[in-house]
């Protein structure tokens, strides 16, 4: 009996080796382990055996029986899996086909920066204030110590409306409306970017519609030293760690003293090169301490409060950045110059 | 402002300090050099020649055969076509090697078969600009003074061995617009001193008082006029030294007369004006206000008619001239002249700014008057034409100077307190420093502790306030050696207003659902400005329009943002870019009213224009064109974001501009915020643009609604049961119609209605549509049984055919 049950484990497993199909390994299931099967049969003679060997070859029994399942199941997960992988197979793609594209715009250029530069100056404590692009004569040249005649009008040519109202020829009224409202109070600290107008001609470097970004801040004790600290860390923010900034004294009327600021090249790190025309330097922005007769107009007091301003021109800053030769792109809105935008 | 490096020379030491040097230190201090010029640049090998003999070319007419010494053993002969060679002169001659601007090289050369060993030069050859290029050698070449040394080098007798520094000054350095003002400032930056002669000369026994009288009729229009009279001139060319330094400053030299005023004027800032006396037509001098519509005719020929505004020298009569402006054509200096009346004045500047601004006529004299002389230099500046003229055409001065009003006025006295000075720098400079720097800047004071009381010199009328004098003492201590601080007073919260944020909320949500931001002009034509603004309204609002515009295409500001962005769209899709999608967030502008008293309405909006595709992916054969829905469906998502989804409406609407059948308006709680539809197709041919769709929203109004806070709602604890219905309905009757009556029908139970199917084909009876629903029913409380659901769905079923006429489809 025990003889037998051992030939019938070897033949069921070489059937089950030899086999190469589902079907087959199920058909020696139910041959060899089936209700009518061999093994069964087996079993069912154990009452001829000696009680004391019934439960040695019981075991037995059991052991072929587990060792043919298991090698059944073996083989059929074998043979699932072949005949998976060949379906698999079949369903190759090819994956350098194009994707399904996702539709993405981006912002111009313009705003890009202009975020950029506000999110800087809130950092520092600047809130961002705007105002109207039409604007009075009064907050758009005389609030800022340019009364009528000052020949320094003649620099921003103006596009008048009525004899008192005028496209704004910069953000500064901004200025003079903000500290009106705080009242003659400090600290104000705010920084204005939006459109202005002058009577300029479009071409390559010029434009009659730009944009600006003023900054302001009037406190008591601002000192000309605090506006150097104040524009090194946008510049270095902006521009890169390594940026200086050096300053140049020139006139605006409502600041006294007045200065440009150039920050070292960011392209040749000083050493000289085209985009700084040699110096190592370039020109980004105007700046000064506020000038006394625009404090007082706006309803503070120079004897106690002094400031800061400082403007920029973001197409300017655009083109240095990023290259840009001629600033009529930026309001030609051509989708192949807009869509080079879409990491800022 | 245009500053000789040598001329300078003759008054600061410029010793050690080259043109370049210079030039920096300069912009340093506060005066920017743009540009400094090397006259010889690119020029090589041009000596000093002596004209031998000059003979015409023997198969030439218009050639001359020169034998010309330059210092060699035998002359060289050269080929001249130059009208005005002649033996005897001295010339600039480009030897066989030399190099002239434009890199032109001097070779051996044949002409006509003669040989040429070089060229005489005209000064247009050597570079200098042919504006500058006095009358006399205009057609030809140059010809040296006599004392030029045979051999030498040219370029110094030429003035070319000099540098030009070109000076861009602000309006408020006007002092730096003469040489004598230049060197103050060079003096200050490089802490030497200045040199000036006083200008001396002898005087006839004979007065000009006898010859002329001065008579001012308002101080304030003229506080100082001056008259010299000098006999016995002979107009001629000026000699060499005085011609160059003219080129240089980028005048032209005329004759000695008219080049001694503008030598003085680039020396002294002071502008002077030369009569011929014998032309004036009196004794007489008037300085008056004109009589409006009073009539002259000026130097440049022109008839000039004045205004009640200007002011004019008069001999008594006429006017002779516009007072700092420009002479009459009667008394004008010619070859002829032999005595002259010679002007020197200060007048009012806003009155020269108003007549030269009035009669279009600016120049050198007219900008210096209105930016301001120095008012203590113009009795000096008299006295320096006077001896020049002795000197240049063998004048001679009447005895003394006619005057009206106060030759010299006083100083002005500004105080700056060193601790105050020091506390808007954010610097520690020392009083002793400060010290230093006024007498570098050549500004007396007195001292008194810490504070100094400026007698601020007439030539810087820009300084009258402490904050100027700040500005002084910071740009001498220099800008570089103030430190780097950061404000140490109160710390504030920077930070985005709600509406800032909103807005930048709503770029990010348009760029990401696939638009480009454009940014185009707010300046249009009134016939764009005003379409597309997507009101009923057929009246013509009041436009914003600039009273001088620079061109018919920027005359008015716009009131909608639309025909820009057509404007884009055409760019585009005339450039093969037929996808377009774009949106602008700017401003909208109308005025109040027809008279513009009060500043305009400025509105912002947000618009859009979307053509040609929309989703597209070639090679899976999918295409999807911008429609309607596209566009809805945008805008959907936007009033989502804004939390303002159940209180938007869209309103079937015909507007101006817009597709009859394919335009909505937009309400927010009822009130119309925007507009969105198609592009008309008429107006789409007109513009030459692909089907097109564009929408616009009042932003003020959209960020104004108030909008309560997100709260959260408990998640669903039990089933919801959903049905769906498929109604047919009349072609008119409009989906959202049907579901806003559904939903009401459905009362709390209904959570939701969507449309999920729309026919209208073949199958349909003729003026009919099918449109399917998917209802969800929903209790928080419990779970919805089917008889609960049967109940509210069958009121509604019988509400939707009772309402609009719907039928069940199968």
């Amino acid at each position: 009996m025990q003889d037998r049950l051992i030939t019938l484990q070897t033949e069921a497993i070489e059937k089950i080796e030899h086999a190469s199909s589902l079907k087959e390994l199920q058909d020696i299931r139910v041959q060899y382990l089936g209700k009518k099967g061999p093994i069964t049969e087996v079993l069912r003679g154990m009452g001829q055996l000696p009680a004391d060997e019934r439960p040695k070859m019981g075991q037995l029994a059991n052991d072929v029986r587990e060792a043919i399942t298991s090698k059944l199941d073996e083989n059929i997960k074998k043979l699932e899996r072949a005949k998976l992988d060949e379906q698999l197979a079949n369903e190759t793609i090819d994956v350098t086909l194009p994707g399904r594209p996702i539709r993405k715009g981006n912002a111009h250029p313009l705003t890009a920066v202009i975020e950029e530069i506000e999110d800087l100056f809130i950092g520092m404590g600047f809130s961002v204030a705007e105002g109207p692009e039409v604007e009075t004569d009064y907050y758009n040249f005389e609030a800022l110590n340019l009364p009528k005649n000052h020949p320094a009008r003649d620099m921003q040519d103006s596009f008048f409306i009525t004899e008192d109202f005028l496209l704004r020829t910069q953000t500064s009224p901004v200025q003079a409306r903000t500290m009106e409202r705080h009242k003659g109070k400090g600290p104000v600290k705010i920084i204005s970017p939006g459109k202005v107008y002058r009577r300029d001609t479009d071409d390559a470097t010029h434009s009659h519609q730009f944009m600006q970004i003023e900054g302001l801040m009037v406190d008591e004790n601002v000192r000309m030293s605090d506006l150097k600290g104040i524009l090194t860390t946008f510049a270095q923010k902006l521009f890169g760690e390594e940026r200086e900034i050096r300053l140049r004294p020139s006139f605006f009327p409502f600041t006294e003293p007045s200065v440009e600021v150039d920050v070292s090249c960011f392209k040749c790190n000083g050493k000289g090169c085209p985009i700084c025309k040699r110096t190592g330097w370039i020109e980004i922005l105007g700046a000064g301490m506020v000038h006394p007769n625009v404090l007082e107009m706006a309803g503070f007091d120079p004897k106690v409060y002094t400031g800061f301003a400082f403007g920029m021109g973001p197409e300017r800053i655009a083109m240095l950045k990023y290259g840009i030769e001629d600033i009529r792109h930026f309001y030609a809105n051509d989708l192949r110059f807009l869509q080079q935008f879409n990491r800022s | 402002m245009l500053v000789s490096y040598n001329w300078l020379k003759q008054y600061v030491d410029l010793e050690g300090v080259d043109p370049h040097e210079l030039a920096d230190l300069m912009t340093k201090g506060g005066i920017e050099v743009e540009g400094v010029q090397a006259l010889n640049e690119g020029i090589n090998g041009v000596l000093v020649g002596y004209v031998e003999t000059c003979e015409q070319h023997p198969n030439a007419d218009k050639l001359n055969l020169c034998k010309v010494n330059i210092g060699d053993a035998e002359p060289a002969q050269i080929i001249c076509g130059a009208p005005n060679v002649a033996a005897g002169q001295k010339v600039a001659v480009a030897t066989i090697g030399a190099v002239l601007p434009g890199n032109f090289k001097i070779k051996k050369a044949k002409l006509r078969g003669e040989a040429s060993q070089g060229m005489i030069c005209s000064l247009e050859e050597l570079g200098v600009d042919p504006k500058m290029v006095p009358k006399e050698f205009a057609d030809g070449i140059y010809v040296l003074s006599d004392e030029a040394i045979v051999g030498s080098d040219a370029l110094g007798y030429l003035n070319l061995d000099d540098h030009i520094l070109e000076l861009g000054l602000t309006p408020n350095r006007a002092d730096c617009l003469n040489m004598i003002g230049v060197a103050y400032e060079v003096a200050a930056v490089l802490d030497r001193k200045v040199y000036f002669q006083k200008p001396e000369f002898k005087e006839q026994s004979e007065t000009a008082a006898d010859y002329i009288s001065v008579n001012v009729e308002n101080q304030e229009d003229n506080p100082y006029y001056s008259a010299k009279v000098i006999r016995n001139i002979q107009v001629r060319p000026s000699p060499t030294w005085l011609q160059n330094r003219l080129i240089s400053s980028g005048i032209r030299p005329i004759n000695n007369i008219v080049d001694i005023t503008n030598y003085v004027l680039i020396e002294y800032g002071q502008p002077l004006h030369a009569f011929d006396y014998d032309q004036f037509g009196s004794k007489e001098i008037l300085v008056r206000r004109a009589k409006d519509g009073e009539q002259m005719v000026t130097l440049d020929d022109q008839k000039r008619t004045l205004k009640g505004e200007h002011l004019v020298i008069t001999n008594g009569n006429v006017p002779v001239a516009v007072a700092g402006v420009m002479g009459g054509a009667d008394s004008e200096v010619t070859d002829k002249t032999t005595a002259i009346l010679l002007e020197a004045a200060y007048f009012n500047p806003s009155i020269v700014r108003l007549a030269s601004k009035d009669l279009g006529l600016r120049s050198e004299s007219s900008t210096r008057f209105e930016k301001g002389l120095d008012r203590n230099r113009v009795y000096e500046a008299a006295n320096r034409a006077a001896q020049l003229m002795v000197e240049l055409a063998g004048g001679e001065v009447l005895e003394g100077i006619v005057e009206s009003g106060g030759r010299y006025v006083d100083c002005e006295e500004v105080s700056v307190s060193v601790s105050r000075a020091n506390k808007v720098l954010g610097t520690t400079i020392k009083t002793e420093e400060v010290q230093l720097f006024f007498k570098r800047l050549d500004f007396n004071y007195d001292l008194e502790e810490d504070l100094f009381n400026v007698e601020v010199p007439t030539r810087r009328p820009d300084i009258t306030l402490e904050e100027d004098l700040i500005e002084e003492i910071g740009r001498i201590y220099g800008y570089d050696a103030i430190p780097t601080t950061l404000p140490d007073g109160s710390t504030t919260q920077g930070s985005l207003t709600t509406a800032q944020k909103k807005r930048r909320k709503v770029r990010r949500y348009f760029e990401s659902t696939g638009l480009f931001q454009a940014v185009t002009y707010s300046l249009t034509t009134a016939g764009k400005a005003n379409r597309y603004h997507g009101l009923e309204t057929d009246e013509e609002p009041s436009f914003v329009s600039v009273s001088m515009p620079m061109s018919e295409e920027r005359t008015v500001l716009r009131r909608t943002l639309i025909p820009q962005l057509l404007e884009v769209v055409q760019y585009n899709q005339n450039r093969q870019m037929n996808d377009v999608a774009v949106y602008e967030v700017g401003s909208t502008y109308l005025a109040k009213n027809s008279e513009l008293q009060e500043l305009p309405n400025e509105h912002q909006k947000l618009a859009g224009a979307l053509s040609g595709l929309w989703q597209t992916h070639p090679w899976q054969s999918e295409k999807k064109v911008v429609d309607f829905y596209v566009v809805k469906g945008i805008l959907d998502g936007l009033f989502a974001l804004l939390g303002l989804e159940n209180r938007i409406e869209f309103e079937q609407a015909k507007r101006k501009g817009f597709h009859p059948g394919r335009t909505a308006i937009i309400l927010l709680d009822g009130k119309q915020i925007g507009v969105v539809g198609q592009l008309h197709p008429g107006d789409q041919k007109e513009w030459d643009i692909k089907e097109t769709f564009i929408f616009e929203l009042e932003l003020d109004l959209l960020f104004n609604a108030e909008v309560n806070p997100v709260f959260f709602e408990p998640l669903p604890r039990y089933p919801s049961i959903t049905r769906d219905i498929a109604l047919v309905l009349d072609q008119d009757i409009q989906a959202g119609d049907v579901k806003n009556g559904i939903k009401a029908a459905g009362g709390k139970l209904l959570k939701s209605v969507s449309i999920f199917d729309l026919y209208e084909g073949e199958r349909m009876e003729e003026g009919k549509k099918s449109v399917a629903y998917s209802l969800t029913y929903f209790d928080p409380e419990r779970t919805l049984t089917d008889e609960d659901v049967t109940k509210v769905h069958s009121k509604v079923l019988d509400y939707v055919k009772d309402k609009f006429k719907a039928e069940m489809r199968g």
